[in-house]
């Protein structure tokens, strides 16, 4: 210490800091993490993951919403005008372009969250300059695929995981 | 940080003040010395620590009988409103002190903004101040959850979905805010409790907030510095205290006129609908002391661009003693400064009013101009008008205007002398 005045030499108590700071952050990381996780969503929130409806009642141009994750589904049996009004629609007109193909299982059946992706409100069904959903908390426009076509929404409304167990029945999740 | 030395009369006083120097705080609190011209503008900040005390005593008793889970809350709010003794006032006071708060709190912030009280050495007093705002909001918003009326709810579902503006980890932050995938019970329990905590921080910042002002003491309408103490003081006690007392009066008369009068007149008629997670009302609206950063958001047609706009609204507020480049600090001497102060003042309130309206047509135009207006004051205007303006001569002390010429020049000078 004495004959290094202008130099700084690394020494064994630096180490011995920075080994004492290191295992300090890790220590408090450590016991923070469990604080900030218990915030997620927990086992008995996460076993609620699916469920399954019967859809055997819904007429074509009718639609169903069901709860699932505590967020509505619309389920909308479509008409074949409906239908050929989505898929006429050229890509390049589209703010998030998806194929309706690629939205559907059965062409009939357009199976997605009633959640408008701007900041969650349930859109109204058969409104808008679209003819599909219409979000009346800051007014974006969906067409007959769901897909966002006017408003401050920035993308199309979510397709969830869904399969058709048989001809009538739907399992969400 | 007292002004004189304090020594307690009574031999009991002395032995405890030596261990515990609470009488001298108590001693330097009265004494404080004042700016004699303090106006009625200047009661406010009496008025809010009065605000906040009706609050923590209000909702400690409220949350007595209050019920924090989706099967019970709206019922227990209707439990309390009917069958609880004097419940439907202590909900009353509660729920209308919340915007009376913010009613004192935008008086407090425009005094602030007309006096130039954030200006130096007093920043941090103002930057404190902004952080109690914006803790007042999130504890005001999540307060508003608790019944889980359809305005509770789907209110709690914008708010936080603004999170999921983020780039990359904006689903998974609303996901961990929410406890769930979805506004659910998770959630409504996490907001009591932070509903519960947050006033007793904003207390704590209260504490910091005066103990901040009682540094360079209080700025005044003419704004100048001025000797404590001297003839242009005066004690806090009685002076100041009866003054914020009366004042503090003519306020309750208008708070009672909502509590009794018309309680729900500030409220939305579609919060006395149990929330309903498949049915958004018509048309959400914020309470109305979030209508102009409401505006602003729905002004900006991008999703996050708007998140970021009506942040940074709030946000510029800590950056004003720093955009503000002009060392006079009060408006009565910036003539120009003046004139763009009241275009504010008007440009807030029409933003306020837009923020309830439809985001259509000319609503929509006006609030763009309105947000761009409320920008360019900070970031353009106040910078530049710094610079450029030219100011009307300052006066010498406070009694200097009052008394003509200025005969007590030289008792502002002599720092020992006193008020008698």
């Amino acid at each position: 210490m004495s004959d290094n005045n202008d130099k700084k030499k690394t020494e064994r108590r630096d180490f011995l800091f920075t080994a004492t700071a290191a295992a300090g952050a890790v220590g408090v990381g450590a016991a923070i993490w469990p604080v900030v996780d218990q915030m997620n969503p927990d086992a008995s929130v996460k076993a609620l993951a699916s469920t399954e409806v019967d859809i055997s009642a819904v007429q074509p141009g009718q639609s169903l919403t069901v709860l699932w994750r505590g967020k509505p589904v619309f389920i909308k049996r479509r008409t074949d005008q409906e239908i050929q009004k989505a898929r006429e629609v050229s890509l390049g007109d589209l703010k998030h372009p998806e194929k309706d193909e690629d939205r559907v299982k059965k062409p009939e059946w357009l199976v997605m969250l009633g959640v408008c992706t701007h900041l969650g409100c349930v859109p109204l069904t058969d409104k808008g300059d679209y003819d599909g959903w219409f979000c009346p908390c800051h007014g974006s426009h969906y067409d007959t695929s769901g897909r966002i076509r006017k408003g401050p929404a920035p993308t199309n409304m979510e397709v969830p995981k869904y399969e058709f167990v048989n001809n009538n029945t739907i399992k969400i999740g | 940080m007292s002004d004189h030395e304090y020594t307690p009369s009574s031999k009991f006083g002395k032995w405890f003040n030596d261990r515990l120097p609470l009488l001298s705080l108590v001693n330097h609190l009265t004494d404080y010395p004042t700016p004699k011209n303090l106006n009625y503008w200047w009661t406010f900040g009496g008025i809010l620590t009065f605000c906040l005390i009706t609050q923590i005593v209000t909702g400690l008793v409220l949350a007595m009988h209050y019920i924090a889970h989706v099967d019970h809350a709206f019922s227990s709010v209707e439990h309390i409103m009917r069958d609880v003794n004097y419940g439907w006032l202590l909900r009353y006071v509660h729920a209308n002190g919340a915007s009376m708060f913010f009613l004192a709190v935008y008086i407090h912030i425009f005094r602030a903004l007309f006096y130039g009280s954030y200006k130096a050495p007093r920043e941090i007093i103002w930057i404190i101040g902004i952080i109690i705002y914006l803790l007042m909001m999130a504890a005001a918003f999540m307060g508003y959850v608790l019944p889980w009326g359809q305005m509770s709810f789907w209110g709690a579902t914008v708010i936080t979905n603004l999170f999921s503006a983020i780039p990359l980890v904006g689903e998974s932050i609303t996901t961990w805010l929410w406890g769930g995938y979805s506004v659910d019970n998770p959630t409504l329990t996490r907001f009591f409790t932070l509903h519960y905590l947050l006033p007793f921080l904003i207390l704590g910042l209260v504490v910091l907030h005066i103990w901040a002002l009682h540094v360079p003491g209080n700025n005044n309408p003419v704004g100048i510095d001025i000797k404590k103490p001297s003839k242009d003081t005066v004690p806090f006690h009685p002076y100041i205290v009866i003054k914020d007392a009366f004042a503090l009066l003519m306020f309750l008369i208008i708070f009672a006129m909502f509590v009794f009068y018309s309680p729900n007149v500030l409220g939305h008629a579609d919060n006395y609908i149990e929330a309903n997670p498949l049915v958004t009302p018509a048309h959400i609206v914020p309470e109305w002391y979030l209508l102009p950063f409401y505006a602003i958001l729905r002004s900006v047609p991008d999703k996050l661009m708007g998140v970021i706009a009506m942040l940074s609204a709030i946000l510029i507020l800590a950056a004003l003693p720093w955009l503000d480049t002009s060392k006079i600090r009060s408006a009565v001497f910036r003539p120009l400064y003046k004139q763009f102060y009241w275009i504010l003042v008007a440009d807030v309130l029409i933003l306020g009013y837009v923020g309830a309206m439809p985001a259509e047509g000319l609503y929509l135009l006006i609030a763009r101009i309105g947000t761009i207006y409320y920008f360019a004051h900070f970031l353009i205007i106040l910078p530049v008008l710094g610079l450029k303006e030219k100011t009307l001569p300052l006066p010498l002390s406070i009694t200097e205007p009052v008394l003509g010429g200025s005969p007590n020049l030289a008792a502002a000078r002599d720092k020992t002398e006193k008020i008698v």
